[in-house]
């Protein structure tokens, strides 16, 4: 393997931390304090992809920054897997810069500040989290997003805010102190490193380990990632709706989200490897546990008559695929589990930029309140139509590729029972995304006449509507993805 | 004596002497001087001189020996072969260095907040660095002990002079605590004296002892230091003293004082009477696992800020006990670096808390609320300062918190397994602290503010920046890099758990069960009367604490006896 061992790494993972230093310190310029984030979130997708040829030839890119004690070293890595995620989300948070001028201003929000700092630095985090090249470097950036994401949740200050980011940082609180934290114990104990393996197969430990450590420490990793929003651990998503819709949209549908779902997988396969989870049948039962979050998280969906809160079950339900894919270990399972990060990244952001454009331009929060409002916001409501449809995974749009790879994974595995819980959870999608759509252009009390359009501010459809777009192309085209998970393996 | 003592010959002039005395001489200077700004600047200029000496100190500090350091020996009392004998190795060396950095902390901190008897405040300040520095450096027991009284009288007027409404009663609860403990203390000093016949710190670890002397001796030291940590049962004094403290006496008691405790475990207890900390440890580690529960348990209930943080340090001090007598390598490592970690960022809180108490003059939770929209400087150095309190990955809390779980897994994953609720208590009471004082949920008029609120609370001046970006950099440091300071301590820690663990010492360990235990006090000469063959004396010892034991608990009653027959 062709590993370069340099320190322009640093480069797009410090970018999104200088921004938010330049976001605070302009803090009292508007025009100046957004541009920032503009041209920081710029920068960071260029210096991202600037490593994107060489990744994609098969080499990798690598930094030890610290030596914290014999075997614990905070290591930044570049792989196939950090390129997918830290592409999606600096891409995306170009769009969301844009989305938060129009949306921030457009409700005239208090703290913008504030609100922007956090922003940036979040991204920092994630960026780090895709980067991390060790148990330690992970943890450490997982935390950083607890940490600036939670002033982000109590943005408004009142008093269901401060529930919402109580309930929020109790959840990942409680996870990371104690479950991540004695798994990091443990695996040091039974391993002396913290080291990621090279590879996805061989995992760090050795073969003769005992058995229940391995099932203890690895349900302790598994469920103690809480952002991946694996069921029971799940709640904490729904409470941080609160939050204004930006952040829901960047963050608790890409950045934060998939921080979680990453730092699973990238245990799954890069702590624990492939042959150790199929071996002890770890990996189908984590399986079978997303399966049930993929159903539960769809049919509590269902229930759901706040737009938010039915994009939030719909994220539980959706992060759990990638999880699934993973946890089914073929080939074809993990591509489609991998792939669904940046497929469901561009999709659900699309979903919540329509949310945040609808609050904005009619200040409606609630399912029922949507009648014929397809006439109103068409650009907004036609795009919200192809990501529902990228959700429920109908061709060409990008969700049909996961679900796709993901039910030859099933088949690899001949596994009728996932197969199922597949086409059950497309039927449960459809559900519940399309009533919302067919309400929107098809209104109970027929069609008026004369509708006059009244869309958000261009600040915030241009960027839903380009989502949108690039649902689509990377249903006809995901082979840059493709070729990023093929290098992993 | 010099097979203890590493040559190092990279000073020319007694450093450690100088480093004991500067602080003494200074105090002396001070009471010629005058005018309260010039005393204040006076002790801070001394005491920055002191911790620019012990820069080279930390530099030309060799971590590969575990030998003693820049050793220094002057006869002192003959009759008694009690010498002027100082030192210093891995375990000691981050204390004195934590001790010089903060000190001069601890005048910036009072520059505003101490206003009346500055020349006595000064003068115990300086005196108090003196005895702090001497505690650490002393290889001689006599002369570890005098330094060791002589910081409690400053420390005690420290509170009862500059204290707070109920400063009596805490000053009198700190001493008297302290005072018992200091005399367990005087006891096994002079029990170990008679048994061999030396106060010399590094003779008495290799000497041999029979479990029954170890025993006593371990439990009169325990208690003296239990004490000083303070963990759980003997923690009621430290709460008292930290609210009425002025702020530097908060400070220094934090940073310091509280780790005067565990490094006497980690130097007397461990080395010197190694089979009774290995029969006892599994107690002190319940022990330390309660004071963790509890610190935490009870932090979670305060109103008070400063009470909140004095019960957080119960808890944070469970974990140093915790990884000492857990006696591996990351569980002593992490517990010393955990005293450090602790002495910065305990001091830094208690600083953040004088800083708002200048203000607002409450230390309670709800008078000082909501104060993020006006203090925001201030409020990003208390979230620093909190995170780190709590382990948060990044700063230097939690690569000891760490390494002190790594070793409780390796050790028991029982033990591991009732940590980490420590943990987890400690975010949540430092989250919701944070949350009340910056935002604060149950502010009716809005988080805009009102003008009133404003008036007070102004931000931070640049004293109070430079004393708290000064600890945010070591907060940061050591939180990333800490590899340096660890390869420092490395030698000394292996060396002490070598001579923990020594076979001559497990040797020792009584038959599990009561009866056992009762063999191994009672008589026992039969069962390791030669073991431990370190001539004259440690035969006749033997015979001694046969005739103690026999007779009553108090070992040192019968060790009495010994010192009349053996009298050098």
């Amino acid at each position: 393997m062709n590993d370069i061992q340099t320190s322009y790494i640093l480069l797009p993972l410090l970018l999104p931390l200088l921004t938010a230093i330049f976001n605070l310190a302009s803090g009292k310029m508007e025009n100046v304090r957004d541009s920032f984030s503009v041209i920081g979130s710029i920068g960071t997708f260029l210096a991202v992809a600037k490593m994107l040829p060489h990744v994609l030839s098969g080499g990798t890119y690598s930094l030890n920054l610290f030596n914290i004690y014999e075997g614990i070293n905070v290591i930044l890595r570049v792989d196939g897997m950090s390129m997918i995620f830290a592409l999606v989300s600096s891409f995306l948070w170009i769009l969301a810069s844009f989305y938060c001028v129009g949306y921030m201003r457009g409700l005239n929000e208090h703290a913008q500040t504030r609100f922007y700092v956090c922003y940036s630095a979040t991204i920092f985090g994630a960026m780090g989290v895709a980067f991390s090249g060790s148990l330690i470097s992970l943890y450490l950036f997982y935390e950083l997003v607890s940490i600036f994401t939670y002033p982000l949740v109590m943005h408004h200050q009142d008093a269901e805010a401060y529930d919402g980011s109580r309930k929020y940082i109790s959840y990942l609180m409680l996870t990371s102190k104690v479950m991540l934290l004695p798994a990091l114990a443990i695996i040091y104990v039974l391993t002396g490193t913290l080291d990621f393996a090279g590879n996805m197969t061989t995992g760090i430990f050795s073969p003769d380990v005992n058995q229940t450590i391995i099932a203890v420490v690895y349900f302790l990793s598994f469920f103690g990632y809480a952002k991946a929003g694996i069921m029971p651990l799940h709640n904490w998503l729904p409470s941080a709706m609160v939050a204004p819709t930006p952040v829901s949209a960047l963050l608790h549908a890409v950045a934060v989200v998939k921080v979680g779902v990453f730092s699973v997988c990238r245990v799954m396969l890069f702590v624990f490897g492939i042959d150790l989870l199929s071996r002890t049948g770890l990996g189908i039962t984590s399986a079978y546990i997303a399966s049930f979050t993929i159903l539960m998280g769809s049919v509590i969906a269902l229930t759901k008559t706040n737009l938010k809160a039915r994009l939030a079950y719909s994220t539980i339900s959706q992060l759990s695929y990638i999880i699934l894919g993973v946890a089914m270990l073929t080939p074809s399972a993990v591509t489609g589990g991998l792939i669904h990060i940046p497929n469901h990244a561009f999709s659900k952001i699309t979903l919540f930029f329509a949310a945040g454009a609808i609050f904005v331009a009619h200040n409606k929060k609630e399912i029922p309140d949507l009648d014929g409002i397809g006439y109103k916001m068409p650009f907004t409501m036609a795009a919200f139509g192809l990501a529902s449809l990228s959700m429920i995974g109908v061709p060409p749009v990008a969700g049909f590729v996961s679900k796709w790879y993901l039910a030859l994974g099933a088949m690899e595995m001949s596994s009728v029972g996932l197969l199922v819980v597949l086409l059950a959870s497309s039927l449960l999608n459809a559900g519940y995304f399309l009533p919302i759509f067919i309400r929107a252009f098809f209104p109970k009390d027929g069609v008026k006449k004369r509708v006059k359009m009244a869309e958000a501010s261009p600040f915030m459809v241009v960027p839903l509507f380009l989502t949108a777009v690039m649902s689509v192309v990377f249903g006809f085209y995901p082979d840059i993805w493709l070729k990023l998970i093929e290098v992993v393996k | 004596m010099s097979e203890f003592f590493a040559l190092n010959d990279s000073f020319s002039y007694p450093i450690l002497s100088y480093l004991v005395f500067l602080p003494l001489a200074g105090a002396v200077v001070s009471l010629f001087l005058r005018g309260d700004k010039v005393l204040k600047s006076f002790a801070f200029l001394v005491m920055v001189a002191e911790a620019l000496l012990s820069i080279p100190l930390y530099t030309s500090f060799d971590g590969a020996t575990a030998k003693f350091q820049f050793a220094e020996f002057i006869p002192w009392i003959n009759a008694f072969d009690i010498n002027y004998t100082l030192g210093v190795d891995g375990i000691s060396l981050l204390l004195v260095m934590l001790t010089t950095f903060v000190m001069p902390l601890c005048v910036l901190c009072s520059w505003k907040y101490i206003d009346k008897r500055i020349n006595e405040f000064v003068f115990a300040l300086l005196v108090m660095e003196t005895a702090m520095i001497g505690v650490f450096l002393s290889l001689d027991l006599i002369l570890f002990y005098v330094f060791w009284e002589a910081m409690l009288i400053p420390m005690y007027l420290l509170i009862a002079v500059w204290g707070g409404d109920n400063k009596a009663y805490a000053s009198l609860k700190f001493f008297l605590y302290t005072l018992a403990g200091s005399v367990m203390l005087l006891v096994a000093i002079i029990a170990l004296y008679f048994s061999t016949g030396t106060f010399f710190v590094p003779t008495l670890m290799e000497h041999g002892y029979t479990f029954a002397f170890q025993f006593w001796v371990f439990l009169a030291f325990a208690l003296a230091f239990a004490i000083k940590v303070p963990m759980f049962p003997f923690h009621t004094w430290l709460p008292a003293a930290h609210v009425e403290a002025p702020t530097p006496g908060s400070v220094i008691l934090a940073s310091v004082l509280l780790k005067m405790g565990t490094y006497g475990f980690l130097r007397f207890c461990l080395p010197i009477t190694p089979t009774a900390t290995l029969y006892l440890a599994p107690i002190l580690l319940w022990i330390s696992i309660i004071s963790i529960l509890y610190g935490g348990f009870v932090a979670l209930g305060q109103k008070d800020i400063k009470k909140l943080v004095a019960y957080s340090s119960v808890g944070h001090m469970g974990f140093v006990t915790l990884g000492i007598f857990l006696i591996n390598m990351q569980g002593v490592e992490g517990a010393i670096l955990q005293m450090v970690n602790h002495g910065i960022t305990t001091g830094a809180l208690f600083i953040c808390i004088g800083i708002i108490y200048e203000r607002s003059h409450s230390r309670l939770i709800a008078d000082n609320s909501a104060i993020g929209a006006f203090m925001p400087v201030y409020v990003a150095f208390l979230g620093l300062f909190s995170l780190s309190s709590l382990g948060f990955p990044g700063t230097n809390s939690f690569v000891g918190e760490l390494l002190v779980l790594i070793g409780a897994f390796e050790k028991n994953k029982l033990i591991g397994a009732f940590a980490i609720p420590g943990a987890l208590l400690a975010a949540t009471y430092m989250l919701r602290l944070l949350q009340k004082i910056i935002w604060d949920k149950d502010d009716g008029h809005g988080h805009h503010g009102d003008g009133v609120h404003e008036h007070h609370f102004f931000d931070l001046n640049l004293r109070e920046f430079g004393t708290l970006a000064f600890l945010a950099v070591f907060v940061v440091w050591i939180g990333l890099a800490p590899k340096p300071f660890i390869a420092k301590m490395s030698a000394s820690v292996s060396k002490v758990i070598e001579q923990t663990n020594a076979t001559e010492a497990s040797a020792l360990l009584p038959a599990p069960g009561w009866s056992g235990f009762m063999k191994a006090m009672g008589a026992g000469g039969d069962h390791h009367g030669e073991e431990s063959g370190h001539g004259d004396a440690g035969h006749s010892t033997e015979a001694e604490v046969e005739a103690g034991g026999h007779d009553a608990p108090q070992t040192h009653g019968g060790e009495s006896g010994h010192g009349e027959s053996s009298g050098h």
